[in-house]
Formats: C-alpha cells, sequence, structure tokens
C-alpha cells in the first residue's frame, strides 16, 4: 500500500472514529432534551395556544381533550400553556445559579491554585466553611429573612453550590499550574493574570463546561423544591415547582396530571443536564 | 576583561533542614558555554531555577547581564526584562507546551509580551525562528499532539529565543530524546551558538553531551561545587574523587562496569 | 528454521521464531513487531538495543506474554523447548518462575503501602509454600548477592524509604528469588544516576556468571548493552536489522543503523564539532514504508536496489545483517563511525 493510500485509509477511520465519538447516543438525547427545554423557554409565550393565568374555574382539573392537550389544573387553567410559560422561570432560575456560580468558583478556584501559599489556605478554609450549609437551608433562610421570589434563594444557591465546584477546578488547576509550560511562561515574564486566563483557564475548559450542566440539573431540582415550598417563584407565577404544589390536591382527587406533567418536565430536564455533563466529564477526561 | 554576562555568588538553598545548594559560585563570560554537571540530589536543577526566578535564594547573589536577581522581580516589567536577559530550555518536551497553542501561537505570544511589533513584523520573526531550529510550514501550524518529542524541543528552544536573551539555560534539554533525534538537536544548538553568540548553560548529567556543547564545566555533588575547569580537562583529567569516580561510570565502546570489589563503600 | 538457530544448534534456552506482533490501534491492528527471530542459549547475555518505535520493549513482553489484550501474536516463541503462548496451569506457573522480568522504573511496580519484606517473599510463599522465615532468609540472602548487607533491616522498610538505585537491586533480588533460568531486564538503569547505573550493571554481571542465568538485557543504549552482552540485537522498526558480538559491534558494524547510532552519540573522550545525524526520526513498524528496507529512506548509503523488496537476514561473519549492501559496506561503516 502506497504512503498515500496508507494516510488516507488512516484518515477516513479518524473520521468515522469521530463521528462516533460525537455522536453517541447519550449526548444526542440529553443534548436534544436541553435544546428543546431552551426554546421552549425562550418562545414559550408565542408557542402557548392559551392563557396561561385565566382562571376558569368552573373546568377545573378537566381532562386531556383535542384541544387542551393536558386539561386543566386546580384554577381552571389550561396546563400545557402553564407549562410552556413556566419554562422560563424554571430554567431561569438555575442559569443565573449556574453563572454566578461557575464564575465566582472558577475565580477562587484558580486564584487559590496560582497563588497557593496563605491565600490558598485562607480561600479553601472559607470553602470549608461553606460546605457545611446544605443548598435548601440556605435558601430557605435566605427567603425568610430576604422575602420569597427567586433573587433571594438564587443567590442562596449560588453561594451553597460555589465550594463544591471550587474544590474540583482547585484540584484541577493546581495540576495544569504544574505542568512545564506555566513554568515557562514565568520565566518568559508573563503575568499570572495572563497566564491563568489565557493558559490555565482554556486548558479547565472541558472540566467547567462539564460542571456547569451538571450544576444547572441540580440547581433546577433545588429551585423547584424551593418553589414547591412556596418560598421561591409565588403563586400564580407559571413556574414547574409551583405548578406541582399547586396541583398536589387533584393527586389525591384522582386527578394527578397536572401536577404529574410538571414533575416529569423537571425530572426529565435535570436528567438530561446530567447525562450530558457526565458524557462531557468523561469525554474531558479522557482527552487529557 | 569580557564582564560576564551571568555570575552567581555563594548561591544557597535550603528546604527546611536540607541543603540543596551550598555555596555555589560561578561566571559565565559572554558568549561561552558552561556546563554543571552533576547527578540526582546534586543540586544543579535548584541553581537553574534560582537563576531564572522559579526559586527564590535562601542566601547569596545572582547577576545577570550586569543587573542583580538575587530577589524576586518588583514590577512586571522587571520580569519581563528578566525574561529577555536569561531564558530556558526544560527537558520534558510533553508538558512545556501549551496543548492549546499552535506553534506559531506560541512564539507569538513570546513576541508580543517582549516586542511591541506589528503583526507582519511578528509573523516574519516567527518564520526566521522556526526556520532556524528546522521546522516546516506544516509543523508551525500544527498542535503539540502532532510533534514528535525532537520537534517539541524545537519549539522550546524557539519560543525561548524569541525572547533574544543572551543567556539560554539548557536544563536536561536533549536527555529525553532518542539518540538520533538527540545529535540533531546538539547539532542545532551548537549552529544556533556560533550564528546568534548567545551564551549557553548547559545542566546535564550526560558527561558526552556536556563535552560536545561546552568549554568550562563545573562538577557538582550534594550542593556543593567539587571541581571546575575546561570541559576538555575537567573529563581527561579529573582531580576530585567524584569526579572521577563520575567518569569512570560513563559507558563507552570497550567499556566495562567495575568490578564490585572495585565500587567498595560505594 | 533460521540462519542464526541453526548456528546455535540445540540447547537453546529461549527461541523466537519469525514473531509477528499486532495491537490494535483505534480499530485497526498495527504491526508493532516483524518477523523478530533470534536465540538465547543458557547462560548468555543478549543486547536488545532500539530506539522509539523499535519493538525491543514489546518483544520481551511476548516472551513473558505481557502483551496487551487483543493483540495477535504470529510466530513461536519456544523457553525451554515449550511453547511459550500455548502453556496454562502448572507449566505456566512453572515458566513464570523460570522467567523473571524487571523494569525501568521499581517504584511502579511495587506496592507502596507494604514492607519490602512482604513484597519479596510474596512469591514463595503464596506459588511454591515455602514457610516464611525461610522465605526471609533466603532473601536476605539474595540481598546480599547484590550487595545490600542489612537485609533484614531493611525487609523491614516501606519502598519509599529506598532511593532509586537500591530500590531496583532489591527488584534484581527479588527476581532471582525463584531461581529463574532466564532474566528479562527493560531498560533497568535508564532512570538511574550513571554511577548507580555502573554498580546496577556490576551486579548483574556478576550475577549472571555466578548463577549461570540468562538475560535478555534491553536499552537504547549501545555502549550499556555492549558492556555486559555477549552479543548484541539491534532493532528498527520492529525488525531485527543486526545481530553481532558486542566486542565487535563498535569497531565492525554490519548495518547502517547501528553505525549511524553509534555515530550519533557524542564523544566523551574527544570534542567534536558536529555529530554524524542522519535526518528524519525512527520509525515504528506500522510507519515503515512496505516493500522495502524500513531503513532507506533515512540510510546514507541506500541505493535503488534497497528500496525493492524488505531485505532478509544475511549472515556475515558471524553476525547477521538485514542489509543487502553489508557485504560490500563493510569497513566503509567503520569510516563513517569515525569521520
Amino acid at each position: 500500500m502506497s504512503v498515500a493510500a496508507g494516510l488516507a485509509a488512516g484518515a477516513v477511520r479518524r473520521y468515522r472514529a469521530g463521528r462516533r465519538f460525537r455522536t453517541s447516543p447519550a449526548i444526542v438525547v440529553s443534548g436534544s432534551v436541553i435544546v428543546a427545554a431552551t426554546v421552549v423557554a425562550v418562545a414559550g409565550p408565542l408557542l402557548a395556544p392559551y392563557n396561561p393565568d385565566l382562571p376558569q374555574l368552573s373546568q377545573y382539573f378537566f381532562g386531556p381533550s383535542p384541544e387542551h392537550l393536558l386539561g386543566f389544573d386546580a384554577s381552571g387553567r389550561d396546563v400545557m400553556s402553564r407549562l410552556l410559560y413556566g419554562a422560563r422561570t424554571s430554567m431561569l432560575g438555575p442559569l443565573a445559579v449556574t453563572l454566578m456560580c461557575m464564575t465566582l468558583g472558577s475565580l477562587l478556584a484558580v486564584t487559590a491554585a496560582w497563588r497557593g501559599g496563605a491565600l490558598d489556605a485562607v480561600i479553601s478554609s472559607g470553602l470549608d466553611i461553606l460546605f457545611a450549609f446544605p443548598g435548601i437551608l440556605l435558601a430557605v433562610l435566605a427567603a425568610a429573612v430576604f422575602g420569597a421570589g427567586l433573587v433571594a434563594p438564587v443567590l442562596a444557591l449560588s453561594v451553597a453550590y460555589t465550594p463544591y465546584v471550587a474544590r474540583v477546578l482547585r484540584g484541577a488547576a493546581l495540576r495544569e499550574r504544574a505542568q512545564l509550560y506555566v513554568a515557562a511562561l514565568e520565566v518568559q515574564g508573563a503575568s499570572g493574570v495572563a497566564i491563568c486566563l489565557r493558559h490555565l483557564i482554556p486548558n479547565l475548559l472541558h472540566l467547567i463546561v462539564a460542571q456547569a450542566t451538571t450544576l444547572f440539573g441540580y440547581a433546577m431540582v433545588d429551585l423547584a423544591a424551593i418553589s414547591f415550598l412556596g418560598l421561591g417563584v409565588q403563586p400564580p407565577n407559571a413556574d414547574w415547582g409551583v405548578m406541582v404544589s399547586e396541583n398536589q390536591q387533584g393527586i389525591i382527587q384522582g386527578f394527578p396530571l397536572p401536577a404529574l406533567a410538571a414533575g416529569i418536565c423537571i425530572v426529565v430536564v435535570v436528567v438530561a443536564f446530567n447525562i450530558l455533563g457526565e458524557r462531557l466529564y468523561e469525554r474531558g477526561e479522557a482527552r487529557q | 576583561m569580557a564582564e560576564s554576562v551571568l555570575e552567581v555568588n555563594a548561591l544557597r538553598k535550603e528546604f527546611g533542614p536540607l541543603t540543596a545548594v551550598d555555596d555555589v559560585s560561578f561566571s559565565l563570560p559572554e558568549g561561552g558555554s558552561l556546563a554543571i554537571v552533576g547527578e540526582s540530589g546534586s543540586g544543579k536543577t535548584t541553581v537553574a531555577k534560582m537563576i531564572v526566578g522559579l526559586e527564590r535564594p535562601t542566601a547569596g547573589t545572582i547577576r545577570a547581564c550586569g543587573q542583580d536577581r538575587s530577589t524576586p522581580a518588583r514590577s512586571l516589567r522587571d520580569r519581563r526584562r528578566r525574561g529577555r536577559e536569561v531564558q530556558i530550555v526544560f527537558q520534558d518536551p510533553y508538558t512545556s507546551l501549551d496543548p492549546r497553542q499552535t506553534v506559531e501561537a506560541t512564539i507569538d505570544e513570546v513576541l508580543r509580551l517582549h516586542h511591541g511589533w506589528p503583526a507582519e513584523r511578528r509573523h516574519q520573526r516567527v518564520r526566521e525562528l522556526t526556520e532556524l531550529v528546522g521546522l516546516d510550514a506544516r509543523q508551525v501550524r500544527a498542535l503539540p499532539r502532532s510533534l514528535s518529542g525532537g520537534q517539541r524541543q524545537r519549539v522550546a528552544i524557539a519560543r525561548a529565543l524569541a525572547a533574544e536573551p543572551r543567556v539560554l539555560i539548557l536544563d536536561e534539554s536533549v536527555a529525553a530524546l532518542d539518540v538520533s533525534i538527540q545529535a540533531q538537536v546538539l547539532n542545532l544548538l551548537a549552529d544556533i551558538h556560533d550564528q546568534t553568540q548567545v551564551s549557553y548553560l548547559c545542566i546535564s548529567h550526560d558527561l558526552a553531551v556536556v563535552r560536545q556543547l561546552t568549554q568550562e564545566t563545573v562538577v557538582m555533588w550534594r550542593g556543593k561545587i567539587v571541581e571546575r575547569g575546561p570541559t576538555a580537562q575537567v573529563l581527561d583529567d579529573p582531580r576530585d574523587d567524584y569526579t572521577r569516580r563520575l567518569r569512570a561510570s560513563v559507558p563507552h565502546p570497550g567499556w566495562k562496569p567495575p568490578h564490585r570489589a572495585q565500587l567498595a563503600g560505594a | 528454521m533460521n540462519a542464526e538457530m541453526q548456528a546455535a544448534g540445540g540447547g537453546a534456552l529461549l527461541e523466537l521464531d519469525g514473531v509477528t506482533v499486532r495491537l490494535p490501534v483505534e480499530g485497526s491492528m498495527r504491526a508493532v513487531l516483524q518477523e523478530v527471530s533470534f536465540v538465547i542459549r543458557p547462560g548468555e547475555a543478549i543486547g536488545l538495543v532500539g530506539e522509539s518505535g523499535s519493538g525491543k520493549s514489546m518483544t520481551a513482553r511476548a516472551i513473558d506474554r505481557l502483551l496487551p489484550p487483543g493483540a495477535a501474536v504470529n510466530g513461536r516463541i519456544r523457553f525451554g523447548g515449550r511453547d511459550v503462548m500455548t502453556l496454562a496451569g502448572a507449566d505456566l506457573k512453572r515458566f513464570r518462575s523460570e522467567v523473571a522480568m524487571i523494569f525501568q522504573d521499581p517504584r511502579a511496580h511495587i506496592n507502596p503501602v507494604r514492607r519490602i519484606g512482604d513484597y519479596m517473599t510474596e512469591a514463595l510463599r503464596t506459588n511454591a509454600g515455602v514457610p516464611v522465615n525461610e522465605a526471609s532468609s533466603r532473601a536476605v540472602a539474595l540481598l546480599k548477592s547484590v550487595g545490600i548487607e542489612d537485609g533484614e533491616r531493611r525487609l523491614r522498610q516501606y519502598p519509599h524509604e529506598l532511593s532509586g538505585g537500591l530500590l531496583q537491586r532489591v527488584m534484581i533480588a527479588t527476581a532471582l528469588l525463584t531461581k529463574p533460568r532466564l532474566l528479562l531486564a527493560d531498560e533497568p538503569t535508564t532512570a538511574l544516576d550513571v554511577t548507580t547505573q555502573a554498580e546496577v550493571l556490576a551486579i548483574l554481571d556478576d550475577l549472571r556468571t555466578d548463577l549461570h542465568l540468562a538475560m535478555l538485557f534491553i536499552t537504547h543504549n549501545l555502549e550499556v548493552a555492549a558492556a555486559i552482552c555477549d552479543r548484541t540485537v539491534v532493532m528498527y522498526a520492529g525488525q531485527i536489522v543486526e545481530v553481532r558480538s558486542s566486542s565487535r559491534l563498535h569497531t565492525d558494524p554490519l548495518h547502517p543503523y547501528t553505525a549511524a547510532l553509534a555515530a550519533a552519540r557524542p564523544n566523551i573522550e574527544a570534542t567534536t564539532p558536529r555529530l554524524l545525524a542522519i535526518p528524519g526520526r525512527p520509525l515504528s513498524a506500522f510507519e515503515a514504508p512496505a516493500g522495502e528496507c524500513a531503513f532507506a529512506p533515512r540510510c546514507p548509503h541506500a541505493l535503488d536496489v534497497c528500496r525493492q523488496a524488505r531485505p532478509a537476514l544475511i549472515a556475515l561473519d558471524g553476525g547477521l545483517s538485514r542489509c543487502v549492501r553489508a557485504e560490500e559496506l563493510r569497513g566503509r561503516l567503520e569510516v563513517a563511525l569515525h569521520g
């Protein structure tokens, strides 16, 4: 076989291997779910067939029909429309938590890993203290102090989740920092900030993305729970967690669909994020 | 007398109770090449790290290009200036390059750090440097993972030279390479030395490599200098016991390991 | 049966006959060894020299049945007349006690949370049922033979308390506990300081002659192989390219690659302005061009005849060479060495 043919065969093999890898069914399915949820979150109001806030008390808990695919909820509102509207807050909250958490966590982790010594000790101790606070507890506390709504629980969860993110990223950042190319850049006289931003963080990006994805799922569950407890998004706003709470009576009365539908939405999206996050982490580790 | 481009005086480094470097002094003349020879635990790598600022001396002074660098640089500008005085090529070609940066980007980053040149000029300089170290156009655009160990070392050399240093420290720079590739890189280093007048500080345990590359040698053992002199003299006629033992242990054509009885007490 | 084995006659301890090994990489099988054949007689030391991709480590692993899963082996490996690849049960156990292997990095092969004594005597205690006291005293005796005098104290220590050189000596002693007939040494001194290397080489040399132990010594360093081995096998791109008695290897090499390898080393005895460096880099078996001499692309002596077919090993002056021009290049290779 000539060299050119050998190279071509090798290229075809690599292409096929890459395609197989990239289109692993788990990633495709979970990715699709997340994309769908995002589209709904953005375009919900345009997609919803009915007004989600219009109560028609005479219709309460009426079952599914061709015009109302998921029926009515406890207040006679169209369940499908409420789900579509509710995607907004259900996704927005976790998004805010994830963004704040990853930013804060990455900053703390990279700073601690880069500077080392006393600063690392202080940051690590601070994180250890934060570990002691379970997310939901802190969120409940925040809601009690600052009032119910989306803001206080989101901030509280961000603070509570930061140490998890920071701990993982700190370990990875320490390993990256020990690499010789970092030493080479230091000898060149590059600033610590430049090295961290241009080299450390990009080499940690796979880990950051994987962490963020998984974090989104956890935040979603916790925020839904908080809304269920009545401390997060307030009724009558449409929100999946709120919907479960509003319609829980229906389960006992024999009309489980409204609560179940909201619950399933939460579960499906969270599982999708968890699976995607796990796969991304594995891929990232394999590449390293 | 020509001013030495690197001068180390009474250098000392302690790690807790362990003295890794003990009263080390030497000077590297402009355009010269000096070897620091030693085995593990000799302290030679620690000396190199102190010179480039990766470790801080416990005592003693280091002067490069007439400027003192015994204490950490105080400003970013100082650190950059020091980068233009002394550069280093490490032993491990597999971790000394950022895996996400192409060769071109790696060298360009160093050029941007030290010179305020426009893109075109930098591009041309990248081409000059990569040609100097023997890399072709495809390799310049490649990521480190597509390059072999020898090619990566060439990139590391080009990156170090991009800062136009007066002193280049070669920290076991060929030790991790295959023998035939080692020869290529050694020839390259000799050519660069001739063409650019950069001074070499060669840290190595390999006496043959030291003979090939350097004019003066300093032998370290357990943190101290035990012998110094012109390389040929130190290798052909060692005076110190340790140097003798080191020399006798190097395999060469026709060599046999000294019989165990001769090593009694070792 | 190839030329070498015919020359050896009977009584070979280890025989490799046309060994070809392919490994699964990214879904396809890649050759890493091609038609490797040589013989080790009892008590003989053979050096196996090569650079990256030469297949030298893979050869040792094939012999000791340590190839990665999915590896395909063609050809025969015979130890004491028995086919190694088909051994099982009690035969395999006996094989493992007769063939010992030591590696480049002792720390990677020893459990850091167990004491040295546990590690050394484990094989004896579990496989041969030797009582602890007897196993320990045997261990102490062997430690003495590798130059470690206070054996009892060492047995109680943990691996991290020993230096690299000491640990490698412990590995050698451990390998000898089962009274092997063949020692496979995969770059045992590469990671050691030069002075420590000299000590360990001396120990291996003495042990070999004292115990009539056969040895396959793998290294990238031609001079080290020549120092303690009777014969040296040079490998390139998964093939044997030269077999030569160590004393003649440098003065009268039979293959351009051997000469190039020797010339590429800087000379410690005299300063030379430039080294004779051949362009290109060492290839693995699957990278080498098929249907021609694997070294031809880099060889300073290559002619058209070299690119027409893969050369066979030819016998020459007591050695073997895989070069079609070996006969006519004799003497001229030496010039290249010192020129």
